[in-house]
């Protein structure tokens, strides 16, 4: 009958496709992809939250793509694929980064942990149950990633990394608003629950203190 | 993204020839300017030589009394280290102005020096831009100027050089060095790194095919108060529109570049003898030949009044 490929719609693709849309006006149209010959297929370990994994993978493939098609861990989100929305974050060897625009092949032997390594629905990480306490969030899409890079911040406060808002270069950073709002600001939430994440921060921060 | 072959290099001398053998090959190491420019098709290297087994991750103390920074080390693991923050603060400072905390974490010396300008017409490839496809014209030139550069620029390419980093090396001295295929070591003084677009805006920096970074040096620490005034759309995690680098002494002498008004960090010695006599002495002789456009004309006042905000703290 007709040639067309049969046109499925997913929500799941439905999500990425307006992901796209909304991303940073600063990105402009991009070009028609160019058709090319693929790159033979290379081997890739890595433990993923405690796990380890081995996939086969396409060299461009970026680790923010390898968890979500290839290990189907579609916690962590793609928003604008381009390192300026966060909502990718992922921890890698205890670090914050953007899993949108490092390739998978580059993290042999790496140990990675996304929104699923943090806590489950029965047993939240104390930063995921702030964000529930605190109203972190509208629609959500953001919000792996603020998780992530929120757990991240606290420790990069605590190993005392210095910031742009720091008055004393020498000193230790303390975890004021000023601070929580500067090094989270590499996290966009459309929906503005900033107020709301940077009092789920200041409660875990408090907790840890306390406990 | 073009699809490419990759493979990671075991050692400095056979990652050089891996790229200088080979058409279109590229170096990586953080990636995260790179993977963007390719997702995008601006560049579509066919292969790619990973640098992050190479060992440049370490800052070390050199005889004549300053720091050798590995290429290899994080923007986040520079701007912390403690010799830096006590003795080179306007480095730690305009580190910590760029990026968000995810991209310093993965972004490296070196790539930070090589990262690519973020003129809005070199990011659309619908329009004309001569540093993407040489000879198809400029589409900033006559277009939307605001975050172009003010001077140094040509009738080829008004873009401007985007990093916080590379200013504060300028106004510090730092050193280059690189190792290309044959071994062959080079140490390039920073205020010779990035090249005035000229008539060849394709090429960014003096680096020759194949030739790798290996490390900055700097050289012993000036004391003084370190400054890094950024001045940008947003309070973070933005570009700068105009950055001051300045390293004030008692006495009232110092050093000042300038950030975001040209294809590289703007330093002119000349001008920064100038500094008893204040800001619009000191911008005046900088930005001598200026040739803004009606967009970013303003960003000549601005630098001055960024500086005078400097001049104007006090410890």
């Amino acid at each position: 009958m007709s040639d067309l490929p049969r046109l499925e719609i997913s929500r799941r693709g439905v999500l990425a496709g307006t992901a796209m849309l909304s991303a940073s006006p600063a990105i402009p149209a991009r070009a028609a992809p160019v058709q090319n010959e693929p790159a033979p297929l290379m081997p890739v370990r890595f433990k993923v939250n405690g796990k380890d994994r081995q996939l086969s993978l396409d060299p461009r493939t970026t680790l923010l793509d390898a968890l979500r098609e290839h290990l189907h861990l579609t916690g962590t989100k793609k928003g604008c694929d381009h390192g300026q929305c966060g909502a990718c974050t992922v921890i890698v060897e205890g670090r914050r980064i953007n899993s949108c625009l490092s390739l998978a092949v580059m993290h042999e032997g790496d140990a990675v942990t996304t929104i699923e390594g943090l806590g489950t629905p029965q047993k939240l990480h104390p930063m995921q149950a702030a964000f529930v306490k605190h109203d972190g969030y509208q629609c959500g899409y953001c919000t792996p990633g603020q998780i992530c890079s929120a757990v991240a911040v606290l420790g990069e406060i605590e190993r005392g990394v210095p910031s742009h808002v720091q008055a004393d270069l020498t000193a230790s950073p303390r975890a004021t608003n000023l601070e929580l709002r500067e090094r989270m600001s590499g996290n966009i939430c459309r929906c503005g629950a900033y107020s709301n994440i940077a009092d789920a921060m200041k409660d875990v921060i408090g907790s840890e203190v306390a406990g | 993204m073009k699809a490419f072959t990759y493979e990671r290099a075991r050692d400095p001398v056979a990652a050089a020839r891996a790229v200088a053998a080979r058409q279109g090959a590229r170096f990586i190491a953080g990636g995260t300017n790179l993977l963007d420019l390719m997702k995008l098709e601006i560049e579509t290297p066919a292969h790619l030589v990973d640098v992050q087994d190479l060992g440049f991750d370490r800052i070390e103390p050199t005889a004549e009394g300053g720091l050798r920074i590995g290429a290899l080390v994080t923007n986040t693991d520079l701007a912390a280290d403690h010799r830096v923050r006590r003795d080179y603060g306007v480095l730690s400072r305009a580190i910590l102005a760029g990026a968000s905390g995810q991209l310093r974490n993965k972004a490296t010396t070196a790539g930070n020096l090589l990262q690519r300008t973020r003129c809005p017409y070199f990011y659309d490839t619908n329009m004309a831009c001569n540093k993407r496809k040489p000879g198809s014209g400029c589409a900033a030139i006559g277009g939307y100027s605001r975050q172009l550069g003010v001077i140094g620029v040509s009738d080829t390419c008004i873009a401007t050089f985007p990093g916080d980093m590379a200013v504060a090396l300028r106004l510090l001295d730092a050193v280059v060095e690189t190792i290309d295929a044959e071994g062959l070591t080079r140490a390039i003084p920073i205020a010779d790194f990035h090249r005035l677009w000229g008539n060849r805006p394709e090429q960014d920096t003096v680096l020759r095919p194949g030739e790798l970074l290996t490390s900055v040096t700097l050289p012993r620490p000036l004391g003084g108060r370190h400054h890094y005034e950024k001045v940008r759309d947003r309070a973070s995690y933005a570009f700068a529109l105009v950055s001051v680098a300045a390293v004030i002494q008692p006495d009232g002498t110092g050093r000042v570049a300038f950030g975001g008004v040209a294809p590289k960090p703007w330093r002119v010695e000349a001008a920064e003898a100038l500094l008893p006599q204040g800001a619009a002495a000191v911008t005046a002789r900088a930005f001598q030949g200026a040739t803004p456009t009606k967009d970013n004309a303003f960003k000549l006042p601005l630098a001055t009044r960024a500086l005078a905000a400097v001049l104007a703290q006090k410890d």
